[in-house]
């Protein structure tokens, strides 16, 4: 580039850091201001939308969303590339980060102190009441049920899956059928667990000892000249064992995906050699496959315990919480949404909350220590 | 520096685009917040600046009654508010919700307001977020007061005796509709919260009318003629009663309407009133009674097709279904609201294939009051439209077209049982507008965590046996919010 004199002028006092950080503060401040602007925009937009078309809405919205976040990007980016080398080492991550963090902070962390504070206060969240929301969860009768209930959810979830999914990994590597075999436990994982609810529904369907039995369960009882038995609604609390067959139907693939993979890890020769002292199988399988596997063991224990503790599908679409079967995350639920009582709604959410908390960091510790996956 | 220079005609570009599109923008759109009561139709909407009336609309809003251009739903007739939109939330979708649509035709076609209505499934959670976040429709459907309520208290509902001209409200609905929609407001005094605008009558009995018939069984008048009649059903080798309480969530509501009914042939309205508001522990003997009458039908596995192990995994709606069986009926009684003929085979005709008679009194010294339940309109702002659309609903005239498709019952006195599509309905609709007492379904109108959870819950432990009687009735007293 060929230059003469004033431009270079011009040039030097642009080149000044500090010149150039204030000016680069422009684009940035102006890119601020047209994201807001078109928040209230499209907002406002939709406010009189019977006079504008959808269509139109939705390009615009597009538009400022999509065009919004790459011209942030762009111009903090900018501004921070005008400052000292230094700086840009220091603030650079953030530009990358930042947008994720504000996204977490705003949808996750502001909605968790929220639910925090009206764990103090009233069902209409207006007066303080203290421990009271608290006490109650600790106290109340149905509530030490939706306890117990998550109790079992949490020790015979865990350990049927976690158990279930091992002796098939460990079976399945010595069959000739391994893919077959895998591929039908695997396959429950693909239903939602809406879905799994209805169709368990109907494998606990009872009808009238005359009708034809539409269920499975009772069909096989009215078959042998039983009684057809309303499963999930009798032998309390045992017709939680029934809810909980379901997850671990569902959950055994997942389980057994990652022990089979972390069996065909295992080194051929540590079995060998342990097969050649003289180990019998059960030896083998306890003390070589089982100590070399823990971190995944953990891992996938941790991981269903912490989606046993917030179970609500499931239980939501089979019972509704009725016949004693109530959970955290219904009762919480119920509380909030149908009896209207933020208070003790959040206190539930808070206590679920508390109680997942040494699970998650335990479960992120193992995670990035063994590196499992 | 060639990129920067890049950046900066892309900036200078964009800059310039919004200041092209900010000249076009719908100037006066920042402002409007949907509940701007100050000048209604100055802000509410761009659309107001086109509408002819602009000028008139806020000196007629500011005014207590407009009485000087007419009431809102004359000056909406008018055609004064073509062009605006009313927006509405409720729980009822799909089938429901076209009949809705329908019945609200003729509305759009004459004032220009479009109605969009979104109803939800969970509607209550949903209509609780909406609320919280300040941004709910401008009228919603309750299908239990109490939630109504719960929002009146924390002032986000109209008071709709500031807006309308009460005295006709009144003259058009049985006093104890008016007394149920008043209800306290943010500083405690009552408000006029909603208005009743279609409703459903419970405790009708229905039956296959043809095997009923063909059997020669007598429709009975009295609860002693109802056991000859069950027990001469079982003699008959059939079963007298199909029931089912499965419902979701809301397993359990069925045996809370048994119960109710109960009650107000069992006792006195005002010791029912004084169970619902609290002050009659369901451990009383009344409401013990109740339930026990109750049980003697549905815990005798003579009586109850397929005995508990039916009633608690069958859905409410199924357990009618072995009345129409192709073999002849399981069962022959089902007693429910007039809603449940939504869920009858779709071939089965009212009148050949089903009748219905109302449960008869127990003790006929209570007679059988009326039980009911129905849909509440509340609006959140005062918009002339809105309010144009809330006085619609008090006039049957609005539900013409959905009692004709059936489903719907008006209470408004002005409701001619001729536009009633089926003969039950015209029945039920006779019976609601005429009855003399009328009590509101006790489980809607209390408290959400007994009405809607401890009632239902302790029920079912009940009915499926995990727990007896005084244990289940103690539990739900133990649950009353203090």
């Amino acid at each position: 580039m060929s230059m003469n004199t004033p431009e270079s002028s011009r040039k030097s006092l642009i080149s000044s850091p500090v010149v150039r950080a204030v000016a680069a503060l422009v684009p940035l401040a102006i890119s601020l201001v047209i994201l807001t602007w078109g928040f209230f925009f499209v907002r406002d937009l939709q406010l009189v939308k019977n006079t504008i078309p959808q269509l139109f809405i939705v390009v615009i919205a597009i538009i400022w969303g999509v065009g919004g976040v790459v011209l942030l990007f762009t111009t903090a980016n900018f501004f921070v590339e005008q400052l000292p080398e230094l700086w840009v080492h220091r603030l650079q991550p953030f530009i990358f980060i930042g947008p994720a963090i504000l996204m977490l902070t705003w949808a996750l962390v502001i909605p968790t102190i929220r639910t925090i504070i009206s764990a103090f206060f009233d069902e209409a969240s207006v007066g303080f009441v203290g421990m009271k929301n608290f006490v109650y969860v600790f106290t109340n009768p149905a509530m030490l049920t939706v306890f117990r209930n998550n109790l079992l959810w949490v020790i015979f979830g865990t350990t049927f899956t976690v158990s279930a999914g091992l002796i098939v990994a460990v079976l399945a590597d010595r069959s000739r059928f391994e893919v077959a075999a895998k591929a039908m436990i695997f396959m429950p994982m693909a239903i939602s667990f809406v879905g799994a609810g209805v169709i368990w529904n109907f494998v606990y369907a009872a009808k009238p000892v005359d009708a034809p039995q539409i269920g499975l369960l009772n069909s096989i009882v009215v078959g042998f000249g039983g009684q057809p038995q309303a499963w999930t609604a009798f032998f309390q609390p045992w017709n939680n064992f029934f809810l909980i067959v379901i997850v671990i139907w569902l959950q055994a693939g997942y389980s057994m995906v990652l022990f089979s993979a972390a069996i065909k890890g295992i080194p051929a020769e540590i079995m060998e050699a342990a097969r050649v002292d003289g180990a019998t199988e059960l030896q083998v399988f306890f003390q070589i496959m089982i100590p070399q596997i823990m971190g995944t063991i953990i891992a996938v224990s941790t991981t269903v315990v912490i989606f046993t503790l917030k179970i609500f599908d499931v239980v939501w679409v089979m019972t509704g919480g009725q016949y004693d079967t109530s959970v955290i995350s219904t009762e919480f639920y119920r509380q909030y949404f149908t009896y209207n009582n933020n208070g003790i709604g959040s206190a539930i959410a808070v206590v679920l909350f508390i109680a997942v908390i040494p699970v998650m960091v335990y479960n992120l510790r193992q995670f990035a220590q063994r590196e499992v996956f | 520096m060639k990129t920067s220079r890049v950046l900066w005609s892309v900036l200078s570009v964009l800059l310039l685009g919004s200041m092209l599109m900010a000249a076009c923008a719908p100037a006066a759109a920042p402002t409007a917040a949907p509940a701007d009561t100050a000048a209604p139709a100055a802000t509410s909407a761009p659309a107001a600046t086109v509408a002819p009336a602009a000028t008139t609309a806020p000196a007629a809003t500011t005014a207590a009654k407009p009485a000087a251009t007419g009431s809102f739903l004359d000056r909406a007739m008018a055609g004064e508010f073509k062009g605006t939109t009313v927006t509405a939330t409720g729980p009822f979708v799909d089938q429901d919700a076209q009949k809705f649509a329908a019945t609200m035709a003729d509305f759009q076609a004459k004032t220009g307001i479009t109605i969009q209505y979104q109803g939800s499934k969970e509607f209550e959670a949903s209509i609780k977020a909406a609320m919280d976040a300040g941004n709910a429709p401008d009228v919603i459907d309750f299908p239990q007061p109490g939630l109504l309520a719960s929002f009146a208290k924390q002032g986000k509902i109209t008071d709709l005796s500031k807006q309308l001209d009460v005295a006709a409200v009144k003259a058009n609905y049985n006093p104890y509709w008016i007394d149920q929609s008043m209800m306290p407001g943010k500083d405690g005094t009552p408000i006029m919260a909603g208005i009743w605008e279609r409703v459903n009558g419970k405790g009708f009995v229905y039956y296959p009318k043809k095997a009923f018939d063909a059997a020669g069984y007598k429709v009975p008048t009295t609860f002693a003629e109802l056991t000859t009649l069950e027990d001469q059903m079982v003699k008959d080798g059939s079963t007298p009663w199909c029931i089912g309480i499965e419902s979701g969530a809301a397993t359990g509501w069925v045996a809370t309407d048994w119960i109710e009914n109960i009650m107000l042939r069992t006792t006195t309205p005002e010791n029912y009133d004084a169970w619902v508001a609290g002050k009659l522990p369901f451990s009383s003997p009344e409401v013990t009674n109740a339930a026990k009458i109750m049980a003697s039908i549905w815990q005798n596995p003579k009586y109850v097709y397929g005995g508990t192990a039916t009633i608690v995994k069958t859905s409410f709606g199924d357990s009618t279904l072995p009345m129409f069986d192709a073999k002849g009926p399981k069962c022959f009684m089902n007693m429910n609201g007039n809603f449940i003929t939504s869920f009858f085979p779709a071939t089965a005709k009212a009148g050949v294939d089903y009748g219905a008679f109302y449960f008869p009194p127990i003790d006929p010294k209570y007679g059988s009051p009326m039980e009911v339940a129905g849909d509440i309109w509340g609006a959140t702002n005062t918009k002339p439209e809105v309010m144009a659309v809330m006085q619609y609903f008090t006039k049957a005239e609005h539900l013409k077209v959905w009692m004709q498709q059936g489903g719907a019952i008006a209470p408004q006195k002005d409701a001619d049982l001729s536009w009633y599509g089926s003969d039950i309905d015209r029945v039920v609709g006779g019976a609601i507008v005429n009855a003399g007492t009328l009590r509101f379904d006790g489980s809607d109108a209390m408290p959400g965590a007994v009405g809607a959870g401890t009632f239902w819950k302790e029920m079912t432990s009940f009915v499926s046996g995990a727990e007896d009687l005084p244990t289940a009735l103690k539990n739900i007293d133990a649950s009353w919010p203090k």
